[in-house]
Formats: structure tokens, sequence, C-alpha cells
């Protein structure tokens, strides 16, 4: 394969784990209750068009865009509405979310349901973007930015490449890897669709070396087509980032403070590509996505097609159950995911994987003192100082930490995990962002 | 030999002499006026630089004085929340205006969701910060308005006057709080208040901002305030108000009379430094937490008072 590509600096190569990449998707059945957080994208939370007791299909609409950076909430289950309240979710807050009491499983009519693929594309770029924003599609990856104001470039700039994201460089995690080796022909379709919406020529789909099946396998299915190109990457952490992959594919640098439409890439997840086939060919909305449940002490490990509010006790039960010393459950990957405080949380469009860890395996170290051996400094894969950051954060010298570029932070954790005096750096740093943030949206209303 | 001596004397001594004179004109040119009373106020000020008063400093917050006295003849707006009712009238007096006396306020933490109160039923191992923990999670009792423990409130204030409780997770207010207002900024919650001191001390508030409905409030946490609206039938003075299931007291219109105290089916509002009530054989089942409250309000009593005393005496 020669040198294999990646991007230039920093990254980290933390323990795979991936323990459910064997594992077939599994459709899993209909919850009882689905609980449906109205806020599930970046950006503004929706607003719900349903009202206590109404009847709803599977592919309804229940909620609408509440902005231009926002997307519409379709029912994943059939019954009748319970009530609109406070639930917990994700974010470990009561949030609105619509929760109802299912009834069968009765599909809108209008969606497609024959396991036929279509591979021929009828609609305009235009009709496609409208499809996807009715579909309510967001980036699947995990950072849910509704994927149809990325197709729309802003006037003066136009896309020159697509990338279609299969990196899945976090551990555990393998929704994206299964979905490649069992969707592989639907992704590409799909990437065709998002190819023909940007009007761009080319388009690169990397995926790790550490998954050669699924690179064998789009390979083979991509040479019917020309342009689609796919790229295999050395295994490196963040190297699923949209900055790392646009660097790792086509050798650009985003600017600082700048979207990859300025180097005229659009980045877009493989299972963002799966839900635009299936909304755009088969009229399919998104209210189900595949979520990986993992760790060491799972039964279990699995993947599942589990639909969008489901309790992630389901899902746990479908694994085989908690393990015994379960310390943590954390909502995505162990790098970059987030801890979640209960198991009636549901399962979100963001959702991309629920890892159980063990006591022992969880829990932090103390902090001890820096001893400025920079191992921070050198694996960030964005160039800035950690150590500094996250010192300038902690004493709320929020001038210093703009001044020393906090924003362009992505959150990654690389230099926490290397961290030999085990300071956590990317809380400080988050903080920062949030603090920092917070100053220069006031500095920008003023 | 005594001829250069001359020389070098009366060469300095008359360079000197020379510029001497033109320094004096340029500073009588170039004189800047400044009103001898900033310096005055300075002084009568506390010296402690916390900015409570919304000034960078004691000496802006002087400026400001002398400039709204000259300019509008009052001091309205402008208050030194760490001096008081003391500094206030000597800053009037050496301006020549009339002050009203300001009653002296504190902070109050508005959350008894202590260990007991409300179980943990997660743990946070994250940053000690309540900031960036507040954008993480709810808190580990699972009620989205309590304290989160982490302490902010304790590192933003200078006066020593704000400590945890490691036995109930809540911070607590001691008699140094000068009411400079830095823990109220500090509190991502917002539950430190300012509140009026009242007569000796004494003083009535809804430890509970949680607005949620009763029942999801009540499951986190065993002294949520619940919206009962109980307290606000009680009270004869309408001093309570009621907004999205949550009592707040006005402590302008409270006259202490305690008797939403009584009423309070959680506990929720807590009455501090009063003397320990007369035992009512009538009404002798209470709910073992409002005993426990109680209990811990008396011993407060007998050693804050015994401070005061001290006090005065000096």
């Amino acid at each position: 394969m020669g040198i294999l590509r990646t991007f230039a600096l920093g990254g980290i190569h933390p323990a795979e784990n991936k323990l459910s990449s064997n594992a077939p998707i599994e459709t899993l059945p209909v919850p009882k209750q689905a609980i449906i957080p109205l806020g599930q994208n970046l950006g503004a939370p929706s607003k719900a068009i349903v009202k206590k007791g109404d009847e709803v299909k599977v592919g309804q609409l229940l909620a609408e865009a509440g902005g231009f950076i926002s997307t519409n909430i379709h029912s994943p289950v059939s019954g009748k509405v319970f009530k609109i309240d406070n639930a917990i979710d994700g974010s470990g807050y009561k949030r609105p979310c619509i929760i109802i009491n299912v009834e069968g499983d009765i599909w809108d009519e209008s969606i497609d349901t024959s396991p036929d693929i279509i591979s021929e594309i009828v609609l305009s770029p235009k009709e496609i973007i409208e499809k996807i924003k009715n579909s309510g599609i967001v980036g699947l990856g995990g950072a849910t930015f509704p994927t149809y104001v990325k197709l729309m470039p802003p006037p003066g700039k136009t896309a020159e490449f697509l990338i279609i994201n299969g990196v899945e460089c976090e551990p555990y995690l393998t929704s994206d890897h299964r979905m490649m080796l069992e969707k592989g022909q639907e992704i590409i379709i799909g990437t065709r669709i998002l190819m023909e919406a940007l009007n761009v020529k080319k388009a690169f789909i990397g995926i790790e070396n550490n998954k050669p099946d699924a690179i064998r396998h789009m390979t083979e299915l991509a040479k019917a087509y020309d342009g689609i190109e796919i790229q295999a990457l050395k295994v490196q952490y963040p190297q699923g980032g949209e900055k790392q992959l646009i660097k790792a594919s086509v050798n650009r640098e985003v600017p600082s403070g700048k979207l990859p439409i300025e180097v005229g890439c659009v980045v877009q997840n493989v299972g963002t590509a799966f839900a635009v086939y299936e909304a755009v060919q088969k009229n399919k909305p998104l209210f189900e996505r595949v979520v990986t449940v993992t760790g060491k002490a799972v039964k279990k490990p699995s993947n599942f097609l589990a639909r969008i509010g489901t309790p992630i006790s389901q899902l746990i039960e479908a694994a085989e159950g908690l393990p015994e010393n379960t310390g943590k459950i954390i909502g995505g990957g162990p790098m970059m995911g987030k801890a979640l405080t209960s198991l009636e949380i549901p399962v979100v469009k963001g959702s991309s994987g629920i890892l159980i860890m063990e006591k022992e395996e969880s829990s932090r170290s103390i902090e001890g003192p820096c001893i400025r051996c920079s191992k921070c400094t050198y694996v960030c894969p964005m160039g800035l100082e950690p150590f500094l950051l996250s010192k300038a954060a902690k004493l709320a010298n929020y001038e210093m930490a703009e001044s020393e570029s906090i924003m362009d932070c992505i959150e990654c954790g690389s230099c926490q995990y290397g961290c030999p005096a085990a300071i956590p750096l990317l809380d400080y740093l988050r903080l920062g962002k949030l603090k920092v943030g917070q100053i220069m949206r006031k500095r920008s209303q003023n | 030999m005594d001829n250069i001596i001359i020389i070098a004397i009366s060469a300095l001594g008359g360079l000197g002499l020379i510029m001497a004179i033109i320094l004096y004109f340029i500073a009588n040119k170039f004189k800047v006026f400044e009103d001898p009373k900033i310096d005055e106020v300075e002084e009568a000020l506390p010296s402690a630089n916390c900015g409570g008063c919304g000034f960078p400093g004691c000496r802006a917050y002087a400026e400001a004085t002398v400039k709204s006295a000259k300019e509008h003849g009052h001091l309205e707006g402008l208050n030194c929340p760490v001096g008081g009712n003391d500094v206030s009238q000597a800053v009037g007096k050496i301006l020549g205006l009339e002050v009203e006396a300001t009653a002296p306020m504190i902070a109050v933490i508005r959350c008894n969701g202590s260990h007991a109160n409300s179980p943990g039923k997660v743990v946070y191992e994250g940053a000690t910060s309540c900031a960036f923990a507040h954008a993480l999670y709810a808190g580990e009792g699972g009620c989205m308005h309590s304290c989160l423990g982490l302490a902010d409130c304790v590192d933003s204030c200078d006066f020593d006057a704000i400590h945890m409780n490691p036995e109930t997770g809540l911070p607590e207010v001691n008699d140094k709080c000068t009411a400079c207002g830095a823990c109220v900024i500090a509190c991502p919650r917002d539950i430190i208040e300012l509140r009026k001191r009242g007569p000796k001390d004494k003083r009535i508030f809804v430890s509970c901002i949680n607005q949620e409905k009763g029942a999801p409030a009540k499951k986190n946490c065993a002294t949520a305030c619940i919206g009962c609206s109980l307290c606000f039938k009680e009270c004869k003075f309408d001093a309570i108000t009621i907004t999205s299931f949550l009592a707040y007291i006005d402590f302008e219109k409270c006259t202490l009379c305690r008797k939403c105290v009584d009423v309070c089916p959680t506990s929720a509002i807590h009455e501090i430094n009063f003397k320990p009530r007369k035992p009512r054989p009538e009404k002798p089942v209470e709910s073992p937490i409002k005993a426990e409250i109680q209990s811990n309000n008396t011993e407060k009593v007998v050693a804050e008072n015994t401070v005061d005393n001290k006090d005065n005496k000096e």
C-alpha cells in the first residue's frame, strides 16, 4: 500500500479495543415508550408541532426546525403522544422532550419499505437539498450539525471535494465500520447523491487502516463509479476530526476559525451518507441509527439499529445486561464521549455508541503538578499549547486564552490522554472555551 | 584648587536654579486640579479594592462619589457594600451631603441540598470548578438548580467569609460577609442572593431556587420548595410571591413573624438567628428533617449571639 496518508501535526494512538467489529448490525425491537428530545442537533432546538393525545405514525413530522441551524424531527415510533415534558437527556439536564406511548409499528405510507437498492438519481441538486432538509438529517458522526447547511456553500465559495468520513478513529466504536460492510452499496449511492447536490466531481472516502475488510469492500464497490476514491489512512487519533481528515485526504489546511468550505471541502460521515440515501431514494426520514454498545466487561458487544428515543437501558439489556462493577456509562467513544447520568437517557441522532467502563478503568488518577514535559503540546493536532490554555482557563485569564487561540481546540482529548500528571487538561480547556465563547458572543452583540 | 571647587559649585548651583525656575513655570502651566476631597473620601473607604461597588477599586469609587456630589448633588446609586452605613455616612459628611441610611446586607445560600437531603446518584470526577460542572450535568443529587459544591464562591471571596462545610457539601457564609456580591457573580446557578441582614441578624428566606413542579423537585431533594403556596396563604404582609412553583420572600416586606416557617411542609424556609421556640405540646409531630434543621439553627444562635455581644462591648 505504500506510505499511508495521515494528518501532519500531533495525534495519538490509543488502544483500539474494537470489540464489536465482528458483530453484525441487529435491529432492536421498538421500545414501549419513546422519549424524543427536541434539541437533537447543534444549533437551535426544534419546535414541537404535535399535541398531547395525538396519534402519530412512524416517519411523521413531530417537530419543525426552530431556526436556520436546526432540523425537523420525525416520529421513530407509532402510537399516541403521552406528553410533552422535561426529561433527562444526554446533556445531563432535563430538557423538553416528546414522549410517545408506542402502539404497534405502523409506518407512514410515503416511506418505501422495499429492500431493493435504487441507484438511479432522479432529483435535481436543489430538490436533493430540500429533501435532506425535510428529512431532518444531521451529521451522524456525533457533532449533529444539520447536513443541509453544509450542502449550501456561502456565496462566493464552491466545493471541490466531498470527503466521506469512514475513519471512526474513536476506540471501541464500530458502528461506521459495520455500516460500510453491510450497507456499502447504499453509502456509495448516498455519496453520489451528495456529489450531485454539491456539484463536485471528486469524492474521497477516508477509512483507517485498521478496517482492511471495509477498505477492500468499499474499493470493490467504488470501482463502478468515476470520481469516488477510497483512501486508506494510517491509524491516528483524531483523524476523524474534520480538519484532520481534510489534511490527511487532500493535504489542505483549514485556516483558524474558518469552515472546511474555505479550502473547498465538505466532510460528511458514512452514516450521514447512508441516511441521505434513505431520505432521497426511499423517502425515509432520519429516525433510526446504528449504535455500538461495547465495553470490556460487556458480555455481548454489539451494534444495534435502534430507533431514536429508545432508552439506553434497553440497548444495554440487549447486550446482555449491565456488568456488575460498572463505573461509568459513556455516550459516545472514550475520548470525546460524555458520561451519562441516567439509564433512561434516550438514543438521539448523535448517539454513536454506548461504552460501559469498569470501575478500575474509568476512575481518574489524582491530579499532580505540571512537570512541563510538553507531551500535550506534542500531541495536539491543532498545534496548541494545552498546558498553557488550561492554566489560563483555570486562573480565569480569558484574554490570554483567547489570544492563544483556545477556540481552535477541537476537544479531542489527546492532551489529557497522555498527561503524566493526570491533569484534567480537557476539562479546563472546555471551561475556557465556554467562557471565551460567552465573551466573544457578548462582544459581537455590542 | 579652590577655584575649581567654586566654579563647580556655582555652575551646578546656577544650573539647578535655572532648572528650578523653568520647572516652576511648567508645573504652574500644566497643573491638574484634583479635588482634595477625593483623597479624603478614599481615606474613609475600607481600601479592600474588591469591586463590590461596581468600580475598579476604592480610588475610582472615591472619584465617582466626588463627581456625583459635584454634578448631581446626591450619592444615589453609589454604595460601598463593604463599608456599609458607617462609611456611607462618613463619605456624606466629607462631601457635605445627607446620606440615607442603608440596611446592611449579607449573602445567603439558597440551597439546602446537602448530602443528607439530596443524596448523590452519580459521582463527579472532573475539574473542581462549578462553572465547568454546571456546563456538564445537573449535579450529583440530580437537581438541576442545586449547589454543585465545588467552591467557586469560596475562591471568589476576598473576605474569608464563605467556606464549604464538608459534612453537608454546601457553602456557609459567616459574619465577615460584606455583601460585595463577588460570590453572587461566581455562582453559575444563581443560588447566592444578597439579602438584608435583618434586626439582630435575624432573617427568613426560602432556601431553594428549584422551579420544577412539586413531584420532580421533591424526587431529588427532601427540602425542595414544591410551590404548594401554603406560605403564600399564611403570610399577612404580602411578602411572599410564588412564580413557577417557587416561593420567594421579599425581605423589604417580611416582618419576621415566622409563620411561613411553621407551615412549610418541606422545611424549605429557613430562619436564622432566632431564639429557640417554646415547645408546643399540641403539635408534637414534626418531620425529622425539620427538627434537625431547627436544632442546627439553635446552636448557631448561641454561637453567633455571643460574638455579637462581644462586638457590642468593644
